[in-house]
């Protein structure tokens, strides 16, 4: 009985999160995917001491143009003699920071009007899903070109013109989430007692409705990455002479008959990034709900 | 089920205007006055002001967007600020190389998806399934204008065998379709999947097989009929996409399609281009949703019921 009740108190003691974590580290995928995001923060944050923007990163030195990769140059050099190794470590950082700072913006406010759409229902879930869906009709990367055009290319404004695909995400998600636990038991009781509806929104309906959230967190991330490398590829996205991948990979384009290395490495910059988000993020999800797992 | 395709379309209506709103304002807003580009270089005030007016750019912004929706229901989306050519003449010259890539590209992406989707969920948690869902992981995670890069390295410039861009037959076609198709794939090779493991478990499919039905008939009559609907959904989204999103691989392939039209547009705050462009794909897209709910009825005779009672 004694061993029973043992037993019983370590799976209770247990939280969800560590119930979770623990399945999180079975999933072999999950956990590259979290080794290769943990070193690229690491990279992204350690290249700004590593090397010098304005003389290493973006300093012309035509006597070294087109390299191909060797000890010196580990990835070679662009047409403008820059090395691709250190150009490809700095450009982490405009990923990340256009797809964590995109996808924050775009939680923040999708699902804010997502969990009010839920909340509420009627005219003005209505408003509220109509608005969403004129923006899901437009395709993503015309919204982001068009807000583009209107703000001025910047490594800020892109980041705001994708937010918008991120938001209307977000905002179906915790819509569908809230619909499902807004009539539960304890939102009652928690009317009951008294508590203002946004405090009942904020406390008990958006921490019960988190799991679809986290993991579509994970999956737009790369997402975003994608689109920000895209605009950039197009020339309207991260400004030149900024690293940014899909940049670089548009620069390496004119060469690429006689170095096509300048295409390759970002390339896989951009990939291998976005498949341990996804990788990741596949894990959260059969981690967070383990019925999903098939 | 007349009636009810003729409810779907006018529920088209609010959605053309709702998308024709946004983008008008947002286009207005932007930076530049369209007569700068328009107006002779050493131009005299009276002259811009002839412009103006003659655009009807003086009017406040809400008439100018009812004065051109209005045009818009007699077939004229207006005159590009740019080119001076009317832009549903060249929104029309655009189409055929956008449904030309979209179409070709879906195609591509089914004839891979769809056999490896359902050979992947056949072969549950085998080293089958798991190469399978790693083409389809890696797919998802390929920006497809780099895959363009590598097919053209590859095929084009390596081996010789597809011209490396520009529109033309057949073998201009094959390396886009591919570019696009292939991230499709993954998609449709994910929901596949997971569809046809819905319907595997099914009791149906038991008694199927004990009834001694081969095992094909069991996997793509019983098996695949039912699985279809969440198939033919992704499938139609994927159509849409490819009709207004294949910018990317227009650009890499010097494709001149709809996508790269509009691009160009908006880098030229060409308003009534790219307002009218975009108001087309819309209904392009929206006309793509009805063909993928008629579908569903053809498949399923359920659905069928349901738009007749509904209608």
């Amino acid at each position: 009985m004694a061993v029973k009740n043992k037993s019983e108190e370590t799976i209770q003691s247990r939280s969800l999160a560590q119930e979770t974590w623990r399945r999180l580290l079975k999933n072999k995928g999950a956990v590259f995917g979290m080794c290769f995001l943990v070193l690229l923060v690491i990279v992204a944050l350690l290249s700004g001491f590593l090397y010098d923007y304005d003389t290493q990163i973006i300093q012309m030195n035509m006597s070294e143009a087109l390299q191909p990769p060797s000890a010196a140059h580990w990835f070679g050099t662009d047409s403008l003699g820059r090395d691709i190794f250190a150009r490809v470590l700095y450009g982490a950082r405009y990923s990340l920071l256009i797809g964590v700072g995109s996808v924050t913006i775009g939680l923040i406010v999708g699902v804010t009007l997502g969990a009010i759409a839920g909340f509420y229902g009627g005219v003005v879930d209505q408003v509220i899903m109509r608005c969403v869906d004129v923006f899901y009709s437009i395709p993503n990367i015309m919204i982001a070109v068009v807000v583009v055009s209107l703000l001025g290319t910047s490594t800020i404004n892109l980041l705001i013109a994708l937010c918008f695909t991120c938001a209307t995400s977000f905002c179906r998600i915790a819509r569908a989430a809230v619909m499902t636990i807004r009539d539960q038991e304890y939102v009652e009781s928690a009317y009951a007692m008294g508590l203002p509806t946004w405090k009942i929104i904020l406390k008990h309906i958006i921490p019960n409705c988190l799991s679809p959230i986290i993991v579509q967190v994970t999956l737009l991330i790369g997402t975003t990455i994608i689109a920000a490398s895209s605009l950039s590829f197009l020339g309207i996205g991260v400004p030149s002479p900024a690293p940014e991948w899909g940049a670089m990979l548009s620069d390496g384009r004119q060469h690429m008959r006689d170095a096509a290395y300048l295409c390759v490495i970002p390339g896989l910059a951009i990939m291998m990034t976005v498949l341990a988000l996804n990788l990741l993020g596949d894990g959260l999800r059969d981690a967070l709900d383990p019925k999903m797992k098939k | 089920m007349i009636r009810y395709i003729i409810k779907r379309l006018l529920l088209m209506i609010p959605a053309i205007l709702a998308t024709s709103l946004i983008i008008f304002v947002a286009m207005n807003m932007t930076g530049g006055d369209p007569v700068d580009s328009l107006a002779p270089e050493n131009a005299t005030e009276e002259q811009i002001e002839e412009i103006r007016e003659e655009l009807g750019l003086n009017d406040p912004l809400l008439v100018r967007y009812i004065k051109y929706m209005g045009g818009m229901l007699h077939g004229d989306l207006g005159v590009s600020y740019v080119t001076k050519k009317d832009v549903f003449a060249t929104f029309a010259e655009r189409l055929p190389a956008t449904l030309k890539l979209a179409c070709s590209s879906v195609f591509v992406a089914t004839l891979v998806a769809l056999p490896l989707g359902i050979y992947t969920a056949i072969h549950q948690n085998t080293w089958k399934d798991t190469g399978g869902m790693i083409f389809a992981l890696f797919g998802v995670s390929m920006p497809n204008f780099w895959l363009g890069l590598m097919l053209i390295l590859f095929f084009s410039l390596g081996l010789g065998w597809f011209p490396s861009g520009g529109y033309g037959g057949l073998r201009n076609l094959i390396l886009p379709a591919v570019t696009v198709g292939l991230g499709f794939a993954a998609l449709i090779t994910r929901t596949t999947r997971s569809a046809m493991l819905d319907v595997v478990r099914q009791d149906y499919m038991t008694t199927a097989r004990a009834k001694g039905v081969p095992e094909k008939k069991v996997i793509f009559g019983h098996g695949l009929k039912n699985a279809l609907i969440p198939i033919i959904t992704v499938i139609g989204m994927q159509l849409s996409n490819a009709l207004t999103g294949s910018v990317l691989a227009e650009t890499v392939f010097s494709w001149p399609g709809v996508g790269r039209l509009i691009v160009d547009s908006i880098s030229k705050r060409d308003t009534p281009m790219v307002t009218g462009s975009i108001i087309m794909c819309c209904i392009l897209v929206c006309i793509v949703n009805v063909a993928v709910d008629l579908i569903y009825a053809f498949f399923d005779p359920r659905i069928k019921a349901q738009y007749a009672k509904k209608g």
